[in-house]
């Protein structure tokens, strides 16, 4: 059986009409339903910033000597490449929303483009900080190494959380793909968008919750506060 | 001879001819809400023969039939399944499918698709969850709340239970998040938030808690699992970790669940108290504006676990006084149902024999959870049988006991048939005399010092765990019986109507019973307050082929 939508009207006691909302063609509804999505990404990685909170006031030192060997070139580098994606994707939703559907796959193509480069920027990082035999389960992070405390939980939560990013980033690129798909078999179009909408949306929260990682990890050890630590 | 949703139904994909795959496929709110019931009740079995084989080595001192490991395993099975398969989705998963979107007068769901898609997440994560069963050192023996860091070096096998439980969060968020949705856009019109049924606003409430609570124990469960698999040291103090992090981070999802738990089940009462005293409820506003204040104070109660953990006087003060503070909206709901009763015109049917029994089971429950919410006390009866009543007292008495008020309610609805009503009475003493003597002697064995989670005990205890033993045999019996009758009554029973109990919310105002497959025939307008009583009738009145009021 299809499920088309067929509009329906209410009437009340004094005869006056009242349009009915259906499930179909909710923009709304589904506007709404991503953002409550959106909430749940919000209260999984603000867990794992209470963690990050609760063992930096254990271990500031520690905490701010492995921040400082943390590469800020590489990680400058994406936090201005995810930047830029989050305004191709925005530039992206505002072209389809004026009806320049080529336009905006053009933009879809950058960020994903962009995404790409960040991934492989990301892949650069870690393995850098493999060679130096810091990483999950090898080298100074196994429970044998006398690496003190603090810095096995920072690393460990480093890659955890960047981990965890980089699978959303994954994630996006997915769905941005699927997003092209389905904008060439013309189920999403300037009338009828909210695919679009809710992955532009996905996207700002992927770059959001980055802005937040990046100076918690990388920024915190920045400056000469432990007697100057000058790496990357 | 209309068609109903038995007959027909949407899927998710393509059009199947075969009456099975319309089933697997669809996408029929009511059809998802009977699935759930079915695959739910089947792991609720399952969990109660678990309890059972405890029960039954518990009978005397020392080992009978399991050693302590299998003990061990035993509860953990037990705990699980009874919280993560079956208590969670609960409520909201069978009623909340089936019946909200009949109250609210909506033909489905916001996201139907999805509501189908979460369905079989749900059946994923419970088959994951069993595969433990079968893993190299057997099921996962932590208990079901994994605290750290025994569940990081136990050898048994936890990885498969984790991720259940992530897939469940999962299902449960999206769950929660259809409802929302569904809440705020699918409402008919005129049904402005305070004239929805009390059931609805339960839902709702819920559906806050399972979407802003699950992710944190979700994420805490990836933290566990990349701990244990890839050393990040965060939970083992072996490794500079704090194994009291992950009692916070776990409770400040698993407290909140319980009134995600209780929520729903005390809509339900909310449903069938008017309609049985064929009165308007009392209150109506602070029922509903309870319901939202219990989800937000629970919320910041969770530390009343952890009075014994570590933690410093303080917060162990204002936790206590939070968690005192969280029984006052559920005491003013009691207030109002018995004022709702006061005067009214009360009709002792099965369901509404359920829920005075379940004022009874769960205001034990409750007052005894008043009690341990005192620090002092608490650090007596913490980990000990009396807390094992407690909470038994609260999920069962409290949350099952209305599930199955809520099943006898809405099963004419459902399934257009009537059960017997005098042997469901039946099953209800049975289930109702098992229930209080299974666990009304932990209360005094728990106080005695019988501590939790132990397979044997000193012979002091002996009379206790006897008493409970024969409580269960009835319970259990009491229980089959119950769903035998309900059985018969969808086989054999007398068609039942629409309205059967003369209710006066939406659900009961369909065309046809059972009710078609996009439910109302017109959307109503709402101009009216969901339980209209005058002199024990029903005000509002329809013409169910046009949906136009003709009282």
């Amino acid at each position: 059986m299809a499920h088309e939508y067929i509009p329906e009207i209410a009437i009340d006691s004094k005869g006056n009409e009242h349009k009915v909302q259906g499930w179909q063609d909710d923009f709304y509804g589904g506007k709404l339903g991503f953002w409550l999505f959106m909430f749940t990404e919000v209260m999984m990685f603000g867990a794992m910033f209470l963690a990050l909170t609760y063992y930096k006031t254990l271990h500031p030192d520690d905490f701010l000597l492995a921040s400082s060997h943390l590469n800020r070139l590489l990680g400058g580098t994406n936090t201005v490449i995810l930047l830029v994606s989050a305004l191709t994707m925005g530039l992206g939703l505002l072209k389809m929303r004026a009806g320049d559907v080529k336009g905006a796959k053009l933009m879809i193509y950058a960020t994903m483009i962009l995404a790409l480069m960040f991934l492989a920027i990301k892949g650069v990082e870690w393995r850098e900080e493999y060679e130096h035999g810091i990483f999950l389960n090898h080298g100074k992070l196994l429970p044998e190494s006398d690496f003190p405390f603090g810095e096995k939980i920072f690393y460990g939560l480093y890659f955890t959380m960047t981990g965890l990013h980089g699978f959303h980033i994954i994630i996006g690129i997915g769905l941005m793909l699927w997003l092209l798909k389905r904008i060439n078999a013309q189920k999403v179009t300037p009338e009828h968008h909210i695919l679009h909408w809710n992955i532009a949306l996905y996207w700002d929260i992927v770059h959001l919750i980055w802005v937040f990682v990046f100076p918690y990890f990388y920024m915190i050890g920045a400056g000469d506060v432990i007697g100057g630590a000058h790496h990357g | 001879m209309s068609k109903s949703y038995f007959d027909e139904t949407h899927c998710a994909i393509g059009h199947p001819k075969s009456t099975f795959m319309q089933w697997m496929l669809t996408i029929d709110h009511k059809r998802i809400g009977l699935m759930y019931a079915a695959v739910m009740f089947t792991f609720f079995f399952v969990a109660v023969a678990t309890a059972f084989l405890m029960r039954l080595e518990l009978f005397a001192p020392g080992q009978q039939f399991i050693d302590g490991d299998t003990f061990n395993q035993a509860f953990t099975l037990h705990g699980v399944i009874m919280i993560f398969l079956f208590i969670v989705p609960g409520i909201p998963a069978v009623f909340g499918n089936i019946v909200m979107p009949l109250m609210i007068g909506a033909k489905d769901v916001s996201f139907p698709r999805l509501n189908w898609f979460t369905f079989w997440l749900y059946v994923l994560g419970s088959i994951i969850a069993l595969t433990s069963l079968w893993g190299d050192n057997g099921f996962a023996d932590t208990g079901w709340t994994f605290y750290a860091p025994y569940s990081l070096t136990t050898s048994t096998t936890v990885l498969p239970v984790l991720i259940a439980a992530f897939i469940l969060g999962m299902a449960s968020i999206l769950t929660g998040l259809n409802f929302l949705v569904t809440i705020h856009r699918l409402r008919a019109p005129g049904m402005t938030f305070f004239k929805m049924p009390l059931f609805v606003w339960g839902i709702y409430a819920t559906a806050w808690i399972q979407l802003l609570a699950t992710p944190v124990v979700g994420i805490t469960l990836v933290l566990a699992i990349m701990e244990k698999y890839f050393g990040i040291g965060i939970f083992d103090p072996a490794k500079g970790g704090d194994p009291v992090l992950f009692e916070h981070l776990f409770w400040i999802y698993s407290h909140p669940a319980v009134y995600l738990m209780i929520l729903p089940a005390f809509g339900v009462m909310s449903e069938i108290i008017p309609t049985f005293s064929r009165k308007e409820i009392f209150g109506y506003r602070t029922i509903a504006l309870s319901s939202a204040s219990i989800a937000g104070i629970g919320y910041l109660v969770w530390g009343h676990h952890l009075y014994t953990s570590g933690m410093a006087d303080l917060a162990k003060t204002v936790f206590s006084f939070l968690t005192f503070f969280v029984a006052i909206p559920t005491g003013i709901k009691f207030y109002d149902w018995i004022a709702t009763m006061y005067g009214g015109k009360i009709v002792l049917s099965t369901p509404m024999l359920w829920a005075l029994g379940t004022i009874i089971t769960f205001a034990i429950g409750g007052l005894t959870g008043v009690t341990i919410a005192m620090i002092g006390v608490d650090i007596h009866l913490q980990d000990t049988y009396y807390t094992i009543a407690h909470f038994h007292y609260a999920m069962l008495g409290g949350v099952v006991f209305l599930l199955f008020a809520g099943m006898h309610y809405w099963f004419p609805l459902v399934t257009g048939k009537m059960y017997n009503e005098k042997h469901a009475k039946i099953a209800f003493a049975l289930n109702f005399i098992g229930f209080n003597m299974l666990w009304f002697p932990m209360f005094i064995a728990g106080y005695k010092g019988m501590p939790r989670r132990y397979f044997d005990y000193l012979p002091e205890f002996q009379i206790y765990h006897q008493v409970s033993f024969f409580g269960a045999v009835v319970f259990i019996s009491g229980l089959i019986f119950m769903f035998y009758v309900l059985y018969r009554g969808w086989k054999y029973g007398e068609p039942s109507g629409p309205n059967p109990w003369n209710a006066t919310t939406l659900e009961w105002h369909m065309p046809s019973s059972p009710p078609p497959l996009e439910n109302h025939s017109k959307v109503p307008y709402v101009d009216f307050e969901p339980y209209e009583y005058k002199h024990g009738q029903p005000v509002v009145k329809f013409d169910y082929a046009t949906m136009k009021r003709i009282d």
